[in-house]
């Protein structure tokens, strides 16, 4: 294998590179001084930024301002979910999370922490081998239970394989039962349409560094009226519901972010697929025994291979020789690499589950960066294949 | 050339590390999850493989500036290394678990993975050399005999030790934290780790007897007389003289040693400290580091415990098992351990010890 100077970041669902207009946003504020909450002309200011971009994210995600409500992070805006809801209905004596076993980290460690600690249930819905969501499982499940649900969460896209879920056929079965649906849009906000309001569902988690914003400042997109059991106590910033300083600067690099991430979704969406459709069909040219995990809707630029008879520690270490960044997906638990939960929960064993790979082209990939992948993907499956029978 | 670097987050295997980058190698670093449900931090100079270990493995891959890895060979130590060091206890044996853990994990498991992905040796951290010789590398001792760690190591065959990079095989560990220090290694006075890796509150006999229950036995002397009972034959050793809490004095009030295990009766047989003397030593499962010898006598050393003396012996190959005969008895030896046997500081080959000619119980302890 030649050495490559030449690299290609295909790991953007992880996260994804500032857009420039973002940086702009962001550094302008950096310079200034403000707290939001204060009543003087430079909190003001502070506040008319917060505001500004609040209406502009608001605008974004087809929501009232009034129901965004600024976090920390995506996994943030799932925890202030999670355990707001259950917390604030546990009262009523409702103490089951009904979810998908195939969401992100950040809902699944609250949920089990309520689960140890808290006495909460999980009520898991099934997904089906291309990681979807079985809906009629799903409203036969939740009807079972209606009356002990505090809360159904489920993911409105999958981070590992790119599935997109059908989320409001499930928030229809909420609403029918009049049951608080949370879904994670985290991996969609930017990359495929997504409305809030149209969703009709209860709230929804977004973060800012998948779409082009800084990292660490996110939101969660609340319906008016409703009230939750807050995680952070302090100032009460966020309708109460929240408390911390409102991180000016992140703030207008999220909305920045966010406000031409919707402006360029249907080109940005369009260039992304055909380089996914690029990189599968290279891959499958180059490499026998390969499948791609997809589902028909799914996310545009998310990849999914699994390499039978090759370890995706290994692939990815020698992908990252060969300067392509890639990701197997799964989460580093205590550090230690794991099968996906993901993938066991689409039906895949262990051995199948770990020779997986994913590939997440963004705004900023180009042809050039597919090609590095398909030119060096045939050597390093060899080798990684060799590696994976001694 | 192109090497994994195994880096454990301890000190010695951080500065070999660097000084394999510092030669001119493309070196890729490569921290070993031995553990599926790893502690967290480190107690003391207990226990390894923590997630802090991890931790500080990987800022030193970032300071020397390559590229940190996690791979995962739990099930692979537990299979060959715990079950192995569990099931050698059962049967009376004593077994080394870090000799099993080169021979099976570093310098098989991994050795093998990485010369698969075009990587041609494994450069570790431990105190030994490998020195070019025209039948082939050989196995040497290290500079520093306090540290010298050939014995683990003599488990390697030819093919193992070519695959070997010791870059500290040269320097005292003083000197190596020192190094580590001028580095900027935060670990640099990290404590050695000590005791067994997987037993991390370092109490052996506590964690067997989780394993192989607790059910109490017989203490007798060499004449079957019941001088008190244990929780466990297994958690003791031959030539262990403490822990024994025997209430019934020796006639001549001189200490008494564990001089046989019997796994089978759940019985474990003191005495004297010269009912412990071993002349003969047989073993079998032969590995050589070198070349092999022909079946003639040859006069070399031998040692039979990590940080033990090396005693002249002459030793013979049948062709199945290797047999010393030592110049002067030694005290206390264990079935399960290895012996190895030294060329002066070139390491021959290794037997594990199944025979000793000691008067009671020269047996495999069963
Ligand atoms: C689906 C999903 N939810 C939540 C998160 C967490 O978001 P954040 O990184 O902002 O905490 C991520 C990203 O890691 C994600 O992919």
């Amino acid at each position: 294998m030649a050495i490559n100077s030449a690299t290609a970041y295909l790991d953007n669902a992880a996260t994804t590179a500032m857009v420039p207009e973002a940086v702009l946003a962001m550094s302008q504020q950096l310079s200034k001084v403000g707290n939001a909450s204060s009543l003087h002309a430079a909190g003001r200011s502070a506040r008319k930024v917060v505001e500004e971009s609040r209406e502009a994210i608001a605008d974004a995600v087809g929501a009232s301002p009034s129901e965004v409500i600024f976090t920390a992070s995506g996994t943030e805006a799932n925890n202030l979910a999670l355990k707001g809801f259950y917390w604030h209905r546990l009262a009523e004596g409702r103490n089951v999370i009904a979810t998908s076993p195939i969401e992100h980290h950040a809902i699944l460690d609250p949920l089990e922490w309520l689960v140890d600690h808290e006495n909460a249930k999980w009520l898991e819905l099934d997904v089906d081998q291309n990681g979807q969501v079985l809906i009629e499982g799903a409203e036969k499940k939740i009807k079972e239970v209606a009356n002990s649900i505090s809360l159904i969460s489920i993911m409105h896209s999958n981070n590992e394989v790119g599935s997109v879920q059908h989320v409001g056929e499930i928030a229809a079965i909420a609403g029918e039962l009049d049951l608080p649906i949370h879904t994670d849009a985290v991996q969609s906000f930017g990359k495929i349409p997504l409305s809030f309001r149209e969703l009709n569902v209860t709230a929804m988690s977004l973060s800012a560094h998948k779409i082009g914003g800084p990292l660490g400042i996110g939101a969660l997109v609340l319906k008016k009226g409703l009230d939750l059991t807050p995680v952070l106590h302090g100032g009460g910033q966020e309708r109460d519901l929240r408390s911390g300083t409102l991180d000016t600067p992140a703030i207008a690099g999220f909305a920045a972010a966010a406000t031409i991430a919707i402006a360029e979704l249907n080109s940005r969406a369009a260039r992304v697929r055909k380089l996914r459709e690029r990189l599968i069909s290279g891959v499958l040219a180059k490499v026998e025994n390969t499948s791609v995990n997809s589902a028909k809707d799914h996310l545009p630029g998310i990849a999914h291979f699994t390499f039978e008879g090759a370890e995706g520690d290994a692939l990815l270490l020698l992908l990252d020789a060969q300067g392509v960044q890639c990701s197997t997906g799964s989460a580093c638990s205590a550090g230690v690499p794991r099968p996906s939960h993901v993938l066991l929960a689409m039906g895949m064993n262990d051995k199948r589950a770990k020779s997986s790979l994913r590939f997440s082209i963004g705004p900023s990939t180009t042809e050039a960066d597919i090609d590095l992948v398909i030119s060096v993907i045939a050597p390093v499956v060899e080798r990684a294949r060799a590696a994976g029978l001694v | 050339m192109k090497v994994i670097a195994a880096m454990s987050g301890g000190v010695d295997s951080a500065v070999a590390a660097a000084r394999a980058v510092e030669a001119g190698h493309e070196v890729i670093g490569v921290h070993l999850a031995l553990s599926a449900n790893p502690q967290k931090y480190r107690s003391g100079a207990r226990g390894c493989c923590t997630v802090e270990d991890s931790h500080d493995a990987r800022r030193v891959a970032d300071i020397i500036g390559i590229p940190f890895y996690i791979w995962d060979m739990a099930s692979e130590f537990h299979e060959a290394v715990v079950d192995n060091f569990i099931s050698e206890y059962s049967i009376g044996r004593t077994p080394n678990p870090c000799l099993r853990c080169n021979e099976k994990i570093k310098f098989a498991a991994v050795l093998n993975r990485a010369r698969a992905m075009g990587y041609e040796k494994v450069v570790t951290g431990h105190y030994a050399k490998v020195v070019d010789s025209p039948t082939g590398p050989m196995l040497n001792r290290a500079n520093d005999p306090e540290k010298d760690q050939s014995y683990v190591l003599a488990v390697l065959t030819q093919d193992q030790i070519a695959g070997a990079m010791f870059p500290l095989g040269d320097t005292h560990k003083v000197d190596v934290r020192a190094e580590a220090q001028a580095r900027g290694f935060a670990l640099a006075q990290k404590p050695d780790s000590h005791d067994i890796c997987f037993v991390p509150s370092g109490d052996n006999a506590g964690w067997l007897r989780e394993r192989l229950g607790s059910e109490s036995g017989s203490i007798l002397d060499e004449h079957g007389k019941k001088l008190g009972s244990h929780k466990g034959a297994y958690t003791y050793t031959i030539g262990q003289r403490k822990g024994l809490n025997l209430t019934v004095p020796a006639n001549d009030g001189s200490p008494r040693y564990v001089l046989k295990i019997e796994p089978l009766s759940n019985t474990v047989v003191v005495g004297s400290h010269e009912k412990l003397a071993v002349s003969k030593i047989s073993g079998s499962e032969i590995k050589w580091c070198g070349p092999v010898p022909g079946n003639e006598a040859l006069r070399g050393f031998a040692q039979v415990r990590a940080h033990g003396q090396a005693l002249p012996c002459s030793y013979k190959f049948d062709g199945v098992n290797l047999t010393a005969i030592l110049d002067e008895p030694l005290y206390g030896l264990a079935a399960g351990q290895a012996l190895v046997i030294y060329d002066g500081d070139r390491v021959v080959g290794s037997a594990t010890i199944d025979h000793t000619d000691q008067a009671i119980g020269s047996s495999n302890g069963s």
